[in-house]
């Protein structure tokens, strides 16, 4: 049955991958125009003259003059081999360029998303059961600060606090040695010690968010009458707490698995532009202002991509969780 | 006349003695429970009877302390003579509950294995994503050291003893994948896994049909038997106190009115709450004499509503190419006749298609097949199964609904004014002043003040809202009003009363009812005709008197049969006719 059901959820994740990929090429050629004009427009603001009829050879070396489904068809055979094209602006494989943005940008997201679980799930547990508490009512003032507060606010702030009071090199994800360096232990230690700044600021707001959602969940569930069975067979308050109400709120805790990875990957843009790192959200908007069709499409499809994979895993662990998801 | 024949009165187990439970609220505290006393004893059912809001929930809770917070106990003694158990060690050894920090071990120790609790929802009392077996052997293993292995046979051999079938591939299964009367022996079986000496059952049956529940009743009193528990029952229905109980407590307003053994209560009732209460369930066992004497005076008239071979197909079927599931024939060629000024009752457990003849005649749903025709004031007729637009407008005015849930059926947001107006609204009758006047006039029709339209529902009881409920039914002056089970969410004191509001408004009106209900004794006061429901087929229509005393169909039988009567000396649920058809 559940596996099924998994097996099921994976199928229909391939043609959705290819609506989105059509939706995610659509996007990027609806600005009017495409690379050649803006790089002739770049061109004529410095004050250079470009000749039309090079123009012209390079749309058609490039392809920009084919109708739309010709330029998708071929943008997309290319990127099933793994081939996603080559950056008009960088002159270089577009595959070159994103592999290693997009680990970085995956990993910060997942240790966002980590410390966000764990930051608010027992926060949560804990202002629903003493509701109306202090503890309560401290955790809510800081809950809606800290939605309230735009990221890249927090992230000057904090960027201040590191670099005055703590002398921390707080810029971008490496140290400057090991940033060209290649992979190696050293780096990632390097890595462990810059990232808490981005994972702090980017998760404090979906905390907060999520705080809130677990607290109205579990307030919901507290009073249910299979509440009170479980008292009523003499199981200890906090076993029962664990085992019941919190099993139950913990359906749509994580169904925003869903929902908090991808606004975490785009949401991360300005925040990455203010720590200046490595990310993809920064390459993917010089891309776009650009113009710089392919690259531009590869970020977006491997980040559209991310959300259905993210849909997907809620969904796979929300049928383990609840098994009336499984039996529908 | 023979004595009921009152189990040997065992033992005293339990003690409560002045207990009291208060809930802070911001006028002082509320008093749920008042100074009330009673004794459960060895092999015994004491039942606590009482309407809502008396109090009789708080106190079974009190017991354990697991009162809903912020109500705690403030006075009294809950006494557990453990030494008077098959738990005792010899020696003597009492314990005051209520003296016990409602969170500490010591309590938890006794709760559900001294003693064990059942409550009234079974669907909402277990968890949903919890297996049944992981449920009872979580109960096991808290209070015994024994094995994961050991409890899951536990489990199984409990199953068996409330006579789940197959208990061995039961036990690893989900509470939705029961139905109603399973989940509630699946939590018997939950609450008797640690073979406590005390079990409260708090309104274990008010949730399930009247078959299922003589059944739930009849499995207690034999657990009972086998395991010499002491029960304490708690109920609203005095059928059910009278089949089960060997001593009774009635409580009103978190108040003992009167305790004394099931003969003392029944046939010398001392209090006039208590006499009230069994007047009320006497007056509903017989036909209104009030009906009858209208009947004899206007005689009922000919077809409004002819249903002739009404089908309603639910398509159940899923999957690729739908392959899965099947198709549900709520309706099975149902043929009916409502006459004119006549109260046809309809009869039926939960799934017998009655709601949905209801939902069909109303068009809330489309039948599949069949006709319902329709004669209007001016003799024409009209086909309500196929009507449209401007027709089946006309029709829904005349054909009107009163709904069972009187907390859901009515919009919280919505004034009293706003919600009986809507439908003279809606139909272009009235506005403005005139549509005052006329919600004015439509609540002193069902009794309610004037000065009630500004208010909003919650400030009603349930018995106001109903009647709100009905107002906004007569409002459109309709001809037929079905009923869908218009009293079952209502006390019994409360019952006649609206059930008698029905009748004279049908003598002001003209009104011809289609009554829905599960209760036999409703029916009973108020029904010229009723028409026994099985299965989405009508099996016997007949005169009520005669459908009740003579019933022909087995299924009739066996639904008349597991009615609790309100008299302990007729106690008929170990004689009780069972009837089951094949699928």
């Amino acid at each position: 049955m559940l596996l099924t059901y998994i097996i099921k959820r994976i199928l229909w994740t391939i043609p959705f991958l290819f609506a989105v990929s059509i939706v995610a090429f659509a996007l990027i050629q609806a600005p009017p125009g495409d690379y050649l004009t803006t790089f002739a427009a770049t061109l004529a603001q410095s004050g250079d003259m470009v000749d039309q009829e090079r123009l012209e050879a390079l749309r058609t070396r490039y392809g920009l003059d084919q109708p739309f489904i010709v330029q998708y068809w071929k943008w997309i055979s290319g990127v099933l081999v793994g081939d996603f094209g080559i950056s008009f602006e960088w002159q270089q494989p577009v595959s070159n360029l994103i592999w290693e943005r997009m680990a970085l940008s995956l990993c910060l997201a997942v240790s966002t998303l980590l410390f966000t679980w764990a930051v608010a799930f027992p926060i949560g547990i804990y202002s629903a059961v003493r509701k109306y508490s202090i503890g309560d009512y401290v955790v809510t003032t800081i809950g809606f600060l800290g939605l309230a507060m735009p990221n890249f606010l927090l992230a000057l702030v904090l960027m201040y606090i590191g670099v005055v009071y703590f002398g921390a090199d707080v810029g971008g994800l490496f140290s400057p040695e090991y940033q060209t360096a290649p992979w190696s232990w050293a780096k990632v230690v390097d890595l462990g010690k810059h990232i808490w700044i981005p994972v702090v600021i980017l998760g404090t707001s979906s905390s907060a968010a999520l705080i809130r959602i677990m607290r109205a969940n579990l307030l919901d569930e507290l009073n249910k009458p299979y509440v009170t069975t479980a008292r009523a067979k003499g199981l200890s308050e906090f076993r029962l707490l664990l085992k019941y109400p919190v099993r139950l709120a913990l359906n749509p805790f994580v169904s925003t698995i869903g929902w908090a990875f991808p606004q975490l990957i785009s949401g991360a843009v300005i925040t990455a532009f203010v720590l200046s790192l490595p990310t993809a959200g920064p390459l993917l908007l010089q891309a776009l202002l650009a113009q710089d069709m392919y690259l531009a499409g590869a970020f977006i499809l491997l980040l559209c991509t991310l959300t259905v994979v993210g849909m997907l895993v809620s969904d796979i662990l929300l049928a383990l969780l609840d098994p009336r998801i499984r039996y529908r | 006349m023979e004595p009921v024949a009152a189990a040997e009165p065992g033992p005293a187990v339990l003690e409560v003695k002045g207990l009291v439970t208060e809930f802070p609220t911001r006028h002082g505290p509320f008093r749920a429970v008042d100074d009330v006393s009673f004794e459960l004893r060895a092999g015994q059912t004491l039942c606590v009877v009482g309407e809502s809001g008396s109090g009789k929930s708080v106190t079974a809770r009190s017991i354990l302390q697991i009162v809903d917070t912020p109500g705690r106990i403030t006075a009294g003694e809950v006494l557990l003579h453990r030494h008077r158990t098959s738990r005792g060690s010899g020696e003597e050894e009492t314990i005051d509950l209520a003296r016990l920090e409602p969170r500490g071990q010591a309590i938890r120790a006794i709760r559900g294995r001294d003693i064990a609790m059942i409550f009234q929802e079974p669907m909402s009392s277990l968890s949903p994503v919890h297996t049944i077996g992981n449920q009872i052997g979580e109960v096991i293993r808290l209070h015994e050291s024994v094995s994961k292995k050991e409890a899951r046979a536990r489990s199984i051999e409990l199953l068996r003893q409330v006579e789940i079938p197959t208990p061995e591939s039961a036990v690893d299964r989900y509470t939705f994948e029961f139905s109603g009367g399973m989940r509630q022996r699946a939590m018997i079986a939950m609450s008797l896994a640690c073979n406590p000496s005390v079990l409260i059952a708090d309104e274990p049956t008010t949730a399930l049909d009247v078959t299922t529940q003589a059944e739930i009743l009849d499995l207690i009193k034999r657990l009972q038997v086998d395991h010499g528990m002491a029960v304490m029952l708690i109920t609203h229905d005095m059928g059910v106190v009278a089949e089960t109980a060997d001593a009774i407590v009635v409580m009103r307003h978190g108040k003992l009115v009167e305790r004394g053994s099931v003969e003392e209560i029944f046939y010398a009732p001392q209090h006039d709450y208590t006499k009230m209460l069994l007047q009320a369930v006497l007056d509903l066992d017989r036909p209104s004499e009030r009906r009858l004497a209208r009947r004899a005076v206007q005689a009922i008239g000919g077809p409004v509503v002819e249903i002739k071979g009404l089908v309603k197909e639910f398509d159940l079927r899923h999957g690729f190419m739908r392959r899965k599931g099947h198709v549900l024939k709520a309706l099975d060629d149902i043929d009916l006749t409502l006459n004119e000024g006549e109260n046809l009752g309809v009869v039926g457990e939960s799934g017998s298609g009655k709601t949905t003849l209801g939902r069909c005649l109303l068009r809330v749903h489309d039948p599949s097949r069949g006709e319902m025709l329709y004669r209007a004031v001016g003799g024409g007729v009209a086909d309500v199964a196929t009507a449209r637009g401007n027709g089946l407008e006309r029709i829904r005015r005349d054909i009107r609904m009163i709904f069972q849930d009187p907390f859901a059926s009515l919009n919280p947001r919505m004034n009293v004014a706003q919600i009986i107006g809507e439908p003279l609204l809606v139909n272009g009758v009235a506005k403005g002043a005139a549509l005052r006047a006329r919600v004015a006039e439509l609540l002193d029709v069902v009794g309610l003040p004037a000065s009630a339209m500004e208010r909003y529902p919650h400030a009603f009881s349930g018995g106001q809202r109903q009647r709100i409920g009905i107002a906004r039914a007569i409002a459109l002056e309709p001809r037929v009003i079905v009923a869908d089970e218009a009293t079952s969410a209502l006390d019994v004191s409360l019952r006649t009363q609206v059930l008698d509001l029905l009748l004279e408004l049908q003598e002001r009106l003209g009104l011809s009812f289609i009554f829905i209900s599960h209760d036999i004794s409703v029916i009973r006061y108020f029904c010229d005709r009723v028409a026994v429901m099985y299965r989405g087929k009508v099996v016997e229509v007949g005169e009520t008197e005669e459908v009740c005393t003579n019933p022909q169909h087995g299924y009739t039988k066996a639904l008349l049969s597991a009615v609790p009567h309100p008299d302990p000396r007729h106690r008929g649920m170990l004689g009780r006719h069972r009837y089951e058809a094949g699928r």
